[in-house]
């Protein structure tokens, strides 16, 4: 048995951390299930047992079901190419190509600025007429296009904002990985007469895989959170085009002030989040220990 | 990032293969660092150059004058400083209690606790929007640079990373101090949180760029100048009607990205490091 003095100690020392985690992550996260089968109380009319009435009327929502695509759509978009570019930018910086300081403070900058400053500039560059994109493909004698107006070219910009926010960001873990790696493999393939995609594709990617799946968890979990730069740049327009589920989330519980129905969307979340989780203790936790 | 490593060695690469791969690479970092290269011609030239790229454009200050005076930023940035500060402090002292009894403590239900505590690696408070305000609402913090900060001060990341690096303290070390006599909290002050250093900088460089940067809950939580966020300040600001004046809007922009960014370009190695070492688990 371990020592009372230990346990007690270790219990005290733990017990502000937990306190806080309790309240603020793992009781909203009960609260919001139990409140998503309530009505939303109004005045003088406390919130009742209403049973699945909120999802009911999700599944009937389109706008839910819009939002639910936009978001699928927009993670498919922004991770594979996110990765791959993160990928290459990480060889790029380290390996011996000229300007490398530069390229790598270019690559990470967007990294460490703030989503709804850098937001702001991209609406500048995409704005019709006078937005530097304008600009360009006037140079080019193309026809004029309201990148963010048009609902089908909405979530497209959107894509690219999240690509260059995130590649950088992404290149960091690569880049910690690459210098783990050592040179001696490459130097053998070479001998071994291996051309450089080979090599990439047997000996670099394989060892680089556990890094992958770390990316592409955050890739994941980004792509349900990252939703600021909707508040600037679109509100989820034009016709619910650029709605992601935590900005409609957002939008029902604090514009529409209906906390049940926006309980039921907040389980959604929960749930994508958790198949998350599972595929991440199903496949990476495998080879990775916390002992 | 010391060595430089090639990974890719030549591989009898043709001068002209490189030649181009190289151009790549700097067509991607053009790429990268022209909207923030937009941003800073817009808001340092007059208005009537914000879209015309001439060389002899006049230089200003001006719209960083007219942004400041527009709208109440000196106390945003002290509202984001107050914000910042308090979140890093109490993440760095529960962090590093709770790390301290994971790594070097044996008690029943350790293990239990841990998998609770790393629940918000993927729940994170970013999206209990919903409770979490009615939580704040209930305890009358609504509008309170506290209730903007609460929700982040137990950070599982924080914990997790503690209590890694606390976990590879030789043991010999706690025991030595133990047998002098020294409490369990004097041989964390004494011999785990110095050997930490290195892990404290890095998460703390992280933790004060993610709620420098935060927007969505704290736009929830504030609701008055004196609480309000720099993000959330410049959201307000330009979303206001500001006769989509660009030169101004791209200055408060720069503005509140300042201190971020420069503090990335001073200490670049530091920061990359640090999102490294934060970054591997």
């Amino acid at each position: 048995m371990f020592r009372l003095a230990d346990r007690v100690t270790a219990w005290l020392l733990l017990l502000p951390a937990l306190a806080l985690l309790v309240a603020f992550t793992h009781w909203p996260a009960l609260a919001t299930l139990w409140h998503s089968v309530m009505s939303t109380p109004k005045k003088g009319r406390p919130a009742r047992f209403v049973g699945l009435d909120n999802y009911r009327g999700m599944v009937e929502d389109e706008v839910f079901w819009q939002a639910l695509w936009n978001n699928l759509i927009f993670a498919a978009g922004t991770i594979p190419v996110s990765i791959a570019l993160a990928i290459s930018m990480a060889l790029w910086v380290n390996g011996r190509i000229g300007g490398r300081g530069f390229l790598r403070l270019a690559y990470f900058t967007p990294t460490v600025l703030p989503m709804i400053a850098v937001a702001n500039i991209w609406l500048f560059f995409y704005t019709p007429q006078y937005g530097l994109l304008e600009q360009i493909t006037h140079g080019l004698g193309l026809p004029s296009h309201n990148w963010l107006g048009d609902k089908h070219t909405v979530l497209g910009a959107m894509i690219v904002v999240a690509i260059w926010k995130e590649a950088g960001f992404f290149m960091i873990f690569y880049l910690a990985a690459l210098q783990g790696i050592s040179p001696s493999l490459a130097e053998a393939a070479a001998l071994e007469g291996a051309s450089r995609w080979q090599y990439f594709r047997r000996v670099l990617f394989p060892l680089l895989m556990p890094t992958t799946l770390f990316v592409l968890i955050n890739a994941l979990i980004n792509s349900v959170r990252m939703v600021d730069h909707i508040f600037v740049m679109t509100r989820g327009g034009p016709d619910n085009a650029s709605t992601l589920l935590l900005y409609y989330i957002y939008q029902v519980g604090f514009s529409f002030w209906d906390s049940g129905y926006a309980a039921a969307l907040t389980v959604v979340v929960l749930v994508i989040l958790g198949a998350v989780a599972v595929f991440q203790f199903g496949f990476l936790e495998r080879r990775t220990h916390y002992r | 990032m010391s060595r430089p490593a090639s990974p890719l060695p030549a591989f009898g690469l043709s001068p002209a293969g490189r030649a181009l791969e190289t151009a790549g690479a700097w067509l991607l970092g053009l790429l990268w660092i022209l909207p923030l290269a937009y941003a800073v011609w817009t808001a340092f030239h007059p208005s009537a150059f914000s879209t015309r790229f001439e060389l002899g454009a006049p230089l200003t200050l001006q719209n960083f004058v007219n942004a400041w005076q527009a709208a109440p930023f000196a106390r945003y940035f002290l509202n984001t400083t107050m914000l910042v500060t308090m979140v890093l402090a109490a993440q760095l002292v529960l962090g590093t209690l709770a790390a301290y009894a994971l790594a070097r403590f044996e008690f029943r239900g350790r293990d239990l606790v841990f998998g609770l505590i790393l629940l918000q690696l993927m729940v994170m408070p970013d999206v209990l929007i919903v409770e979490n305000y009615a939580t704040m609402n209930a305890l009358g913090l609504r509008d309170t640079i506290v209730a903007i900060g609460l929700p982040y001060f137990a950070s599982a990341f924080g914990i997790f990373l503690l209590r890694q690096t606390f976990k590879t303290v030789p043991r010999e070390l706690d025991d030595a101090a133990r047998v002098e006599g020294a409490s369990a909290l004097q041989v964390l002050l004494k011999v785990y949180v110095p050997l930490a250093r290195p892990v404290y900088l890095a998460y703390a460089l992280v933790s004060v760029s993610y709620h420098w940067n935060n927007f969505l809950w704290p736009l929830i939580v504030s609701n008055s100048v004196e609480t309000r966020p720099l993000t959330v300040g410049l959201q307000v600001f330009s979303s206001t009607d500001q006769g989509v004046d660009w030169s101004i809007i791209t200055a408060a922009t720069l503005m509140t990205s300042a201190p971020l960014l420069i503090g990335f370009l001073l200490f670049q190695r530091q920061f990359v490091q640090s999102f490294m070492r934060a970054g591997i688990r």
